[in-house]
């Protein structure tokens, strides 16, 4: 390896640790909120003893889960905490994409643009 | 309850300790538990584990963003290879025999251990060469990390990217078609083809797991098999796991990293390969 390519390395690093940062601080938020939502949840329903359904059944479907937290079910967080916690890699991928845009890294605009389509697509073909 | 609560918590501290330091996901040690200790439906255990995947993910990646070991591009790129394949074999199923599948990967992963092994011997962790990969250059694929049990940066170089987008195409594809998590063949990619040491490969594999997972959760978490009562207890206790094994796992040598390994993808593996013959160990 000679200097050029020594030198070079070492900015992309350098860049890298930056982005990184901004990322690793967005993705701790991320899962504190997730985790929070769970564990209260989880405090809920070791406190009442039951999770605020019938027969120890939960809520499925968004509409019915955003019902159950106003409802203050202990099910309702544990599966909205749940589907946070779904969503931090997700959260991920889309805060990339930003950093490599400020770092100004097209061909990797490009390419974390592109994974987060796929995804995008896998999640419409599995509810069909 | 208190009693479950606990137990599923102890079992995901113990999943995401492991998980983090190896970057595979915990399904081979949360399966067994959900199925054979708590008697469940092995449909909820695929529910828990694929939680566990994120959780653990998710858990690792906070600490291992701040230390700087992860390899985000190598991670985007090879995510496109794998989540592709994972979509066509979604597609596919049912268009090539599960057995052969199973023998197939499971082949594969022993034969991994194995490199493993000769790995472990030549103790040759970081690759050097004078002439970089091309495309290693193009796609910026080449970095470094500060290892902490050796204290000091560790520039690395990477090479046969085609032969490594062909496994994470190949690790989608299973884990499409056959709903199998991917992390060890994640490992494999980068440790065995593309030559990245041992540590950036585990990093780095933890987050694109967690990236490759969420994908399919959304399918379990719709249709019912994520119970709330196992997946919160289990996913607080993982990212406490997770956050545990990821500092442990900077610290230790990648020698002892890949021990631990070697047995885990030896059994894998042959699970994989006795699978193709109908037999459940």
């Amino acid at each position: 390896m000679n200097k050029n390519d020594n030198k070079q390395q070492h900015n992309v690093t350098q860049e890298m640790a930056d982005i990184e940062l901004i990322i690793g601080k967005i993705m701790r938020i991320g899962v504190i909120i997730a985790a929070a939502v769970m564990l209260i949840g989880l405090i809920m329903l070791l406190i009442t003893g039951n999770g605020g359904y019938y027969a120890n059944s939960y809520p499925t479907t968004l509409t019915a889960i955003w019902h159950g937290l106003f409802l203050g079910r202990p099910f309702a967080y544990m599966m909205a905490g749940t589907f946070l916690l779904i969503l931090t890699p997700v959260l991920r991928v889309i805060v990339s994409i930003y950093a490599f845009f400020v770092e100004k890294d097209m061909l990797y605009v490009v390419i974390t643009t592109t994974v987060l389509l796929i995804l995008v697509v896998s999640f419409i073909i599995g509810h069909n | 309850m208190l009693h479950t609560a606990l137990l599923m918590f102890l079992v995901g501290v113990f999943a995401g300790t492991l998980g983090a330091i190896l970057g595979i996901g915990g399904g081979m040690i949360i399966t067994p538990i959900v199925t054979l200790a708590m008697g469940l439906d092995i449909k909820y255990a695929i529910g828990a584990s694929i939680i566990a995947v994120i959780a653990t993910s998710s858990g690792a990646t906070i600490a291992y963003l701040r230390d700087d070991v992860l390899n985000l591009r190598v991670a985007m790129f090879l995510e496109i290879a794998t989540t592709i394949g994972a979509i066509i074999g979604a597609l596919l199923t049912g268009a090539m025999s599960p057995a052969v599948l199973y023998f197939l990967f499971g082949s594969l992963l022993v034969f991994s251990s194995w490199n493993m092994v000769r790995k472990l011997r030549a103790g040759k962790e970081v690759l050097h060469e004078s002439q970089p990969d091309k495309w290693a250059e193009f796609f910026k694929l080449n970095s470094s990390y500060y290892d902490k049990n050796l204290h000091k940066q560790v520039d690395y170089q990477v090479k046969n990217i085609p032969a490594g987008l062909s496994i994470m195409f190949g690790a989608g594809l299973a884990s499409g078609m056959l709903g199998i998590g991917s992390g060890a063949f994640k490992v494999m990619a980068m440790d065995n083809a593309m030559h990245m040491p041992l540590k950036p490969s585990s990093a780095t594999s933890n987050l694109m797991m967690g990236v490759t997972a969420a994908a399919s959760a959304t399918v379990y978490f719709f249709n019912g098999s994520i119970k709330p009562f196992i997946a919160v207890p289990l996913s607080l206790g993982i990212l406490v796991g997770a956050a545990i094994g990821s500092r442990v796992m900077q610290h230790l040598p990648s020698r002892v990293i890949r021990m631990i390994f070697i047995p885990i993808l030896l059994y894998l593996g042959l699970q994989m390969i006795f699978k193709a013959f109908g037999v459940t160990i």
